[in-house]
């Protein structure tokens, strides 16, 4: 449940990638504007809690760009994925603190076995990349959604591209330094 | 009561839940079934049947009301089974000239072939003092004038589905000289909610869509059920706590359990022919290979290695070899491996992605789902690759699984998504020339259905 909610709060909080991630439909996403307090945490507050830091480093991460995207049938990093895990290794190195999962997803057009494998060859292909940009391993979880988790609803060209990704998802915040 | 040749049958009995423990169903075989002689009525069904055969199957026979509506309720079974097998054409009883056929007297043939039915099924059915049900059946040969078959039941009443299933088995094999697969359960995944939150559960029903209940309560994301040959265990995939994980659930208990927790990810699981046995996909640093599984033990044993996608295997029936799924050559193929990971090579050599690879119970095709220009395609081929024949295509069809006579498969076709998230996806069954294609009923979308070896 604990990570469902952040997953869903992840997701709420990443709106603000804007027209690069059309919106989730799933629970707390739905309509709610940027990183406002939609999923449960306490938003934008002056205090300094667990909290706020969840939403913060989601915000953060947010900003640096969540997910990454893949060719068909394909687990290699693009130029700009490598760029946008850059931006997430950094942050990650700036917060000793918190661990992340990466998601791996395939789109439709494949069999659910071999999608299975396949999202979980992207999200290593993401975590091997962070690991050479010095994350620990230890702090990087990853599992694989297949296909049954597409975050664009639709059988098209376009759906299938945003569908074939690896999320980056914070997985517990400590309060890191 | 007992007649030379009479077969006790006991020990499949807990797989029915409704049934107590102790009740036995007693099977006397009056004549003995097999492989029809030259010259008898019979169905080559390896052909395909153009013209399906005619067959009358008339309600049995019954004294007391209640007799008369199981009787009504078998023969409508069986007429049923009989019509969606795609061989046979049960003629509509209006036209029927004999209404009743008592059990122990000769059909008045000609009444029966002025109709032209071919074959002639019908029976009696008896509410012993003891409250079990006793269930007689005979299968006439109209044009020859000669009794095929014949026999009788005794068992708890709930279980007359059954005894229609095994009736109808009896008919299929004693025309067709094969073994029928009414007498059968589809495990399979109950879809419902849209595409991007979809809730899925795993059920359990009759081939015939009968006796359906849900055995999980959805709320862990589950895919990929299949049978133990010993009936009584499923193994699938559930996503517990979010990662892709083999379980195994016993259908008598209601228990699942995880089969070990790995490092990576498991999946893709399926039974040894002996049931002794899990192969499956484990993945370690985004590498799936296929191991295999000793299920008393535990102890797991690596088949594949490499930096190829090794998934989907499945044995040989007589378990020496391993037909699986690799992108190790660059794309997804099909390749055979004996069963200790040695001697490996491709089979698959058309044009686009192979994938699914399920080898039939009969030993001598394997069913594959195959992708080529953004089409699904469901196909069979040999083991070693020649005689490859595609029986259906969609957007997505997928999953392919055999009834245990190896003459008929069942899969998937899932609908483009619609706006909204919505699109159907339905279990559908074809037999092996293509020709009979039928969607199975389920009460919600499905996928992933896995036949039930016969109930023994």
């Amino acid at each position: 449940m604990r990570l469902s909610s952040i997953a869903a709060l992840a997701a709420a909080v990443l709106l603000v990638v804007g027209c690069q991630t059309p919106p989730e439909r799933s629970g707390a996403a739905a309509g709610s504007g940027a990183a406002a307090g939609g999923a449960g945490v306490s938003g934008r507050g002056a205090t300094d809690g667990v909290d706020r830091m969840a939403g913060t480093l989601s915000e953060q991460l947010a900003q640096v760009g969540d997910r990454v995207f893949f060719a068909f049938d394909q687990y290699a990093l693009t130029p700009e994925a490598r760029g946008t895990i850059e931006g997430q290794a950094a942050l990650l190195s700036r917060h000793s603190g918190i661990t992340v999962r990466i998601e791996g997803h395939a789109d439709e057009r494949g069999t659910r076995e071999y999608n299975l494998a396949l999202g979980d060859r992207r999200a290593h292909a993401v975590k091997d990349y962070m690991v050479a940009l010095g994350i620990s391993p230890g702090r990087i979880t990853t599992t694989s959604y297949g296909s049954e988790r597409p975050a664009v609803l639709g059988s098209n060209e376009q759906a299938w591209a945003q569908n074939r990704r690896a999320v980056t998802v914070v997985f517990t915040d400590r309060v890191g330094s | 009561m007992r007649v030379p040749g009479q077969v006790w049958l006991s020990g499949s009995r807990r797989f029915w839940q409704a049934v107590p423990a102790g009740v036995l169903l007693a099977v006397a075989w009056v004549l003995l079934a097999g492989r029809p002689a030259l010259g008898e009525l019979s169905i080559d069904i390896t052909r395909g049947v153009v013209e399906p055969l005619p067959v009358a199957v008339v309600e049995f026979a019954g004294t007391q009301a209640n007799e008369r509506e199981y009787g009504r309720d078998v023969a409508r079974v069986i007429a049923a089974n009989l019509e969606r097998s795609g061989l046979f054409q049960p003629v509509n009883p209006a036209a029927f000239i004999q209404r009743e056929v008592p059990l122990d007297a000769t059909p008045r043939f000609g009444d029966w072939r002025v109709i032209n039915a071919q074959a002639l099924v019908h029976g009696r059915v008896m509410l012993q003092a003891d409250g079990r049900l006793q269930a007689d059946f005979r299968l006439w040969d109209v044009f020859a004038e000669r009794q095929m078959a014949g026999f009788t039941f005794v068992t708890d009443p709930r279980n007359w589905r059954r005894v229609a299933h095994i009736i109808s088995d009896a008919v299929y094999k004693r025309i067709t000289g094969e073994d029928g697969y009414f007498d059968t359960r589809i495990v399979y995944v109950a879809e419902s909610g849209p595409r991007d939150n979809r809730v899925k559960r795993l059920a359990i029903m009759d081939q015939d869509g009968e006796n359906h209940r849900f055995l999980t309560d959805g709320s862990d994301l589950v895919l990929t059920p299949r049978f133990s040959p010993t009936l009584q265990e499923i193994t699938y995939l559930s996503f517990h706590r979010g990662r892709p994980q083999v379980f195994i659930y016993n259908i008598d208990t209601g228990r699942q359990e995880s089969i070990g927790d790995f490092d990576g990810l498991s999946f893709a699981p399926r039974f040894s022919p002996d049931g002794t046995r899990l192969v499956m996909s484990l993945s370690r640093e985004g590498n799936s290979d296929i191991y295999a599984m000793d299920l008393r033990t535990r102890q797991l044993r690596r088949l594949t290695a490499g930096t190829g996608i090794d998934t989907s295997p499945s044995y040989a029936p007589d378990g020496r070899q391993i037909v699986f799924n690799s992108d190790r050559g660059g794309s997804q193929q099909i390749y055979l491996m004996d069963a200790d990971g040695g001697n490996v090579r491709r089979i698959s050599f058309g044009q686009g992605r192979y994938a699914t690879p399920v080898w039939s119970p009969r030993g001598d095709l394997i069913a594959f789902t195959r992708m080529h220009q953004g089409r699904f395609f469901i196909g069979v081929m040999r083991p070693d690759g020649s005689g490859e024949r595609l029986l259906a295509e969609g957007f997505r069809v997928e999953g392919p699984t055999w009834a245990p006579n190896g003459r008929v498969l069942m899969y998937f076709d899932e609908e483009p998504t619609r706006a909204g998230g919505s699109g159907r996806s339905r279990l559908v069954s074809i037999d092996l020339t293509g020709r009979n294609k039928r969607e199975v009923p389920t009460p919600t979308d499905a996928s992933d259905p896995a036949w039930s070896p016969l109930i023994p």
